[in-house]
């Protein structure tokens, strides 16, 4: 097989984030392209063995491996719960293979799950295609650990390590990489590690001895020749995104400031550069949202690289100091990591319905650059990519991701600082000393940075309108139309500075008259839709500025499909910029990523 | 140093009569005494009146948005500790929209020095109340008199666990210029109430101490280490007494002479002396209807705490700099070598 589909699920409890963590990295280390998608509930602890409380990973590895699958090839149900979630959101083929554990299959566990008979398989409806694999994992589990001197709720814990063991045998994944993962991810709990260990080893050998009646699933050459030769490892969006402005800061030769107040899907970006204070980085746990925001543009003002994370509702109370920031013409980053809304929404699922309101969500006349990372593992690149055009060009920019990216994980490649683009603050030259004014720009439209500690640039920085020449408060007419163009420009010139929007061409097919377009986290769907459509791909990066020859790629289509989880935003926008496009739109607003699927069925059904 | 080098090129904006031009040119002269370059000095206010205060001084300033100023600061103080960081706000601005940012500066205890300009008014909006307008005040938006309780905001700071409060008058400069140098000197987050006139839409709103035939019998100047003494004579004492039934304590004016007489002690860690110093004579501004009550307690100027604690910005630079010493990777190319990785 080329690649293949696994889902895990069970009780929150049941550890199922930590082994598909732990899979999905052991796959990577083999060589294996992955793509994942943890699928957790908001709840923080349902009620055991309950619906609510099912908590699920799923993961795609292989080559050509574009998204985590729309469906499963393998499932480890944990449960009841588990077993009934996958059934009703049709998570699996029809010729999947579900390993379930019989021992949480009791009468109460049917019970707390909701169903109605003693035969969970035969209420489900689960097509006879479907194999099932009846393991006693609990059993198996408290057998395994029988002398290990643990309690029974200890032992029951480690029942996710019998069911990684059996998995790693099914795809023949050797045993040594695993138990070196595992030591490495309990080396402050060294007394996890032998119980977790033999648990895992007896899960492996569980399937080779007693001759599980399932075939080995081998795939076929894990590595993919597209890739660049590097060092690679595998990372979850938001931590890619996290040292993407570590390494900007360094290459920049700034401090790195980030003021955040903790926000489902986005808080993990905090977590981690709380964490890195051996890296110089500087994080204030802000009273709230604003707070955030407003730390980040007194370290701006101060001089560093300042910036904040957040998700939609934290964007919009943002909203007015992301205006002070325009005005005031401080480069600040505002990553916004998107999720289901409005309001509350859907805090743990993953939405592309935050784009107006980065373009447009403020008063005035307020242009902020936007841009949007499209794989977990690019988030590094265009947060760092965020950090560079703030500097070199004195504004906030808007850096989307969403759900599905900070979450998922994929394969990353290693750089060193030296390789990654030259970063130039904006910072004022020294002959300016004396005659320096906030208005000051260079010949690009781009005003100089001065900050406290600078002998000679004292100056007064403000949210309101000031002078186009001396830098001064004014209410003159004229005066601020200059401006507001002014400030226009200067996002508009940043089109020099970014590349040209590149299609994917289909393969194997002469040049396509139908263009699927997307804009952010949806590129690996849309990529896996174009290859199955035979036709061609624009996924868009920079929102706002769009790159500049736009126009005179999207009019070579006598079709353009618009594919977004939201209901049309990206469209509406392009729409706006470049009239009379044949644009039509394919949008799902489920709190779900796209089902490759579902867009090729879309696109073939929709064709006239 | 002299004030002239703390005066911008700007021209003062405030209403002829305000009591802000006082503590702007109190803010220069207390600024020179200090000493501290210019450059090395940020402003940062929010909206209102005396949030136009950054343009008039020639250190580097910003005048952000309404409520949101004490936030930029801690920022700004955090992210440089070095600098020397000023706060201007008013009741509105820090106690209204900034309220939040206000108690948690206070809580972390930023080193920041921040003027919290008390006029009882929103001004630059023409007239509505403000949290510290006495109930039953009419104003714009308050026709027939408000209905709210506002705040006293020494108990605020107090009650956020404040390290460091003073009051001052604008008509008193000599008061305020000390006042604002303590503010400096304290590490640790300062708030200085300056009690300012607005002659246009709050006239005499502090006359009861502001009028100077009455001020020397309506208000104490606290000093640290000397008696509370005051009254046009100096005939007057402070002194406490615990209520023998509740055994609340409360402060009682003695005869200057008398034994009882306290000694300020600003250092003093535990608040509630500095509390109940701090709430005299403030009936009078929590409900017209106490407007012309007869008040024995005079009304505490001057610094009333000044205790140490930790520094926020201290703190956070102290653990960076703590956990870079022990660190194994400090630079991104050290960070990415601790992964696990493989090569393709």
């Amino acid at each position: 097989m080329r690649n293949v589909v696994i889902r895990f699920c069970g009780d929150s409890g049941d550890g199922m984030q930590l082994t598909g963590n732990l899979f999905s990295s052991l796959s990577a280390i083999l060589g294996h392209e992955i793509s994942t998608l943890p699928d957790f509930p908001a709840e923080i602890r349902a009620p055991q063995g309950t619906i609510g409380g099912v908590s699920g990973f799923q993961v795609q590895l292989g080559s050509g491996v574009y998204t985590p699958g729309d469906k499963a090839d393998v499932i480890v149900a944990m449960n009841a719960a588990a077993l009934k979630v996958s059934a009703l959101n049709k998570h699996y083929h029809d010729h999947a293979i579900i390993i379930v554990d019989t021992d949480a299959l009791t009468e109460k566990d049917l019970e707390k799950a909701q169903y109605k008979t003693d035969n969970p398989f035969t209420e489900l409806g689960i097509p006879e295609s479907v194999q099932i694999v009846p393991v006693a994992l609990t059993t198996l589990t408290k057998e395994a650990l029988k002398d290990s001197g643990l309690d029974n709720k200890a032992m029951l814990k480690s029942r996710n390590m019998f069911a990684l063991g059996l998995v790693c045998w099914l795809f023949d994944e050797p045993m040594d990489e695993a138990i070196h993962l595992l030591e490495d991810k309990f080396k402050k709990k060294p007394a996890l590690i032998a119980p977790n260990t033999k648990v895992m080893v007896d899960g492996y050998n569980y399937g080779q001895n007693l001759a599980l009646s399932v075939n080995q699933i081998r795939l076929t050459s894990p590595t993919s020749p597209t890739k660049q030769s590097g060092r690679y490892t595998s990372i979850a969006g938001n931590k890619a995104t996290a040292w993407g402005l570590i390494a900007a800061a360094e290459k920049a030769g700034k401090r790195l400031f980030l003021g955040s107040y903790p926000i489902t899907p986005a808080t993990d970006i905090m977590h981690e550069l709380a964490g890195r204070k051996d890296v110089n980085v500087m994080v204030v746990q802000a009273e709230d949202e604003i707070a955030g925001v407003c730390t980040a543009i007194g370290a701006a003002f101060a001089g560093d690289l300042a910036c904040t994370s957040t998700s939609g509702p934290g964007l919009s109370l943002k909203s007015e100091a992301i205006g002070l920031a325009v005005m005031a013409e401080l480069p600040l980053v505002v990553i916004d990591v998107q999720r289901g809304g409005p309001s509350t929404g859907l805090p743990t699922k993953t939405e592309q319905t935050d784009l107006l309101q980065a373009l447009y969500g403020r008063n005035g006349e307020c242009p902020a650059v936007v841009i949007a990372a499209s794989t977990s593992a690019n988030c590094f690149d265009f947060a760092y990519e965020a950090c560079r055009l703030a500097l070199e060009n004195m504004t906030p920019v808007i850096l989307l991701t969403d759900t599905y990216l900070a979450n998922g994980t994929a394969l990353w490649r290693v750089p060193q600082l030296a390789e990654l683009p030259a970063i130039h603050p904006q910072s004022v030259p020294q002959e300016l000393k004396g005659q320096y004014n906030p208005a000051l720009r260079d010949e690009r439209g781009v005003r100089y940075w001065a900050f406290p500690g600078m002998e000679g640039f004292q100056h007064r920085n403000i949210g309101l309108e000031r002078d186009a020449e001396r830098g001064t408060i004014s209410t003159n007419p004229a005066n601020h139309e200059k401006m507001v163009l002014a400030r226009k420009h200067k996002i508009e010139q940043i089109a020099n500075q970014i590349p040209e929007l590149k299609v994917v061409h289909a393969v194997d097919a002469a040049k396509s008259d139908t263009l699927l377009v997307g804009w952010g986290s949806t590129e690996g769907h849309l990529h896996a839709a174009a290859d199955a459509l035979h036709c061609d791909l624009a996924q868009f990066n920079y929102i706002h500025p769009l790159p500049k020859n736009t126009r005179e790629v999207l009019s070579q289509y006598k079709r353009i499909v618009v594919c977004e989880l939201n209901t049309g935003q990206f469209a509406a926008y392009l729409r706006a910029q470049i009239p009379s496009l044949p644009i039509e739109q394919y949008n799902e607003i489920q709190g779900q990523p796209f089902a490759v699927e579902r867009i090729v069925n879309f696109v073939k059904s929709a064709e006239r | 140093m002299e004030a002239s080098q703390f005066k911008s090129d700007q021209y003062v904006r405030f209403c002829p009569g305000c009591g802000d031009h006082a503590i702007c040119m109190a803010l220069q002269k207390a600024m020179a005494q200090i000493g501290i370059e210019p450059h090395n000095v940020a402003v940062i206010s929010g909206i209102g009146c005396s949030s136009r205060m950054p343009h008039y001084l020639n250190t580097y300033g910003f005048n952000t948005i309404h409520g949101r100023g004490g936030a930029v600061a801690t920022g700004v103080k955090t992210s440089h500790p070095e600098l020397t960081v000023w706060q201007m706000s008013g009741d509105g601005d820090c106690l209204a929209i900034g309220g939040n940012h206000f108690i948690h500066e206070i809580r972390r205890n930023v080193d920041l020095n921040v003027c919290m300009f008390n006029n009882r008014i929103y001004g630059l909006t023409k007239g509505q109340y403000s949290p510290t307008s006495p109930k039953g005040f009419v104003s714009k938006s308050s026709p027939f008199g408000t209905v709210e309780r506002p705040f006293i905001p020494a108990e605020l700071v107090l009650g956020a666990r404040g390290t460091f409060f003073a009051r001052t008058l604008d008509v008193d400069v000599p008061t305020t210029v000390d006042c604002l140098v303590a503010a400096q000197q304290h590490k640790g987050c300062s708030i200085v109430e300056c009690l300012v006139n607005c002659v246009i839409f709050n006239n005499g709103t502090h006359a009861w101490i502001a009028d100077r035939e009455q001020r020397a019998e309506h208000s104490i100047v606290l000093k640290h280490g000397e008696k509370m003494i005051f009254g046009a004579n100096k005939d007057k004492g402070l002194a406490v007494e615990i209520d023998p039934q509740t055994f609340v304590p409360r402060i009682i004016v003695v005869a200057a002479d008398d034994s009882r007489v306290l000694t300020h002690d600003a250092r003093q860690q535990d608040p509630t002396l500095h509390r109940l110093l701090a709430l005299m004579g403030q009936e009078r501004f929590t409900d017209v209807s106490e407007q012309n009550a007869d008040f024995s307690l005079p009304v505490a100027l001057g610094v009333i705490r000044d205790v140490e604690a930790q520094t926020y910005d201290q703190a956070v630079n102290d653990q960076i700099k703590e956990v870079r010493e022990k660190a194994k990777a400090k630079t991104f190319d050290e960070l990415t070598a601790t992964l696990d990785t493989f090569l393709l």
